[in-house]
């Protein structure tokens, strides 16, 4: 483990989230998703998890993206708050 | 929307290209599950994301030519019974639920080999069920419960 990579990732991963809840449009929210969803899956690989990397990706980076792209194509794309 | 066939060149020939790539690729991490990373699970979400991958380039209806919601269903469920039918084959052979070391006498590769490929039949059970899952909930996310056809129909009464 290099703890400077992992605070790198760590503060990627906060900003990313952060991100992904403020922005008002709901497409750049998911795609913000599926980046931290691949800092998540950089930052299980760094720490010896690479399984858990490996579902991270697939899952949370590809078929969910895909997933909330659909559901945002049927509503709205606008957030009201 | 999702469901429409692309009308671009590139974005038809290059998933044309990638989706075999995929799916060996799929069959590769089920294969290897028991030794390496990856799995049935994830395995079969990159099956699932391959057909996914078809439904948007191609659109819905040929996308179901290849692969109609029966054949999904009847897949989903087809993996449970892989799974659970090795477990309660152990348990028929008088040991515990998923105890593969008593497929030996069927199988006749020794108790280390029968656990590796216990492991794989149940590997692939979850692979197949975990494809047809997500196809399934794509599809009916996409579509919104119904055919592409009906779909039509009704947004051209709504219109």
């Amino acid at each position: 483990m290099i703890w400077q990579l992992d605070l790198i990732l760590c503060l990627f991963i906060i900003i990313c989230a952060i991100a992904a809840i403020n922005v008002k449009d709901l497409l750049a929210a998911v795609i913000i998703l599926g980046a931290y969803s691949f800092f998540m899956c950089l930052l299980w690989t760094e720490m010896g998890a690479v399984d858990v990397a490996f579902t991270e990706a697939s899952v949370g980076a590809g078929v969910g993206t895909v997933l909330f792209i659909a559901a945002v194509s049927k509503t709205k794309r606008r957030s009201k708050d | 929307m999702m469901t429409k066939q692309s009308d671009d060149v590139i974005v038809k020939t290059l998933s044309r290209l990638l989706i075999p790539f995929m799916q060996i690729y799929a069959l590769y991490v089920i294969a290897h599950g028991h030794y390496s990373p990856g799995g049935g699970f994830q395995g079969g979400v990159i099956l699932g994301a391959s057909l996914i991958l078809l439904v948007i380039t191609y659109g819905l209806d040929n996308a179901l030519r290849k692969m109609s919601e029966k054949l999904n269903t009847i897949l989903c469920s087809t993996g449970v019974f892989i799974y659970a039918g090795i477990g309660a084959l152990c348990l028929v052979l008088g040991g515990n639920f998923l105890d593969y070391a008593e497929l030996d006498p069927i199988l006749h590769v020794g108790i280390a080999q029968a656990r590796s490929l216990g492991i794989l039949g149940v590997e692939v059970g979850v692979g197949i069920t975990v494809m047809a899952a997500m196809a399934s909930i794509f599809l009916d996310i996409a579509t919104g419960g119904l055919p592409s056809s009906k779909e039509k129909n009704i947004q051209g009464k709504r219109a």
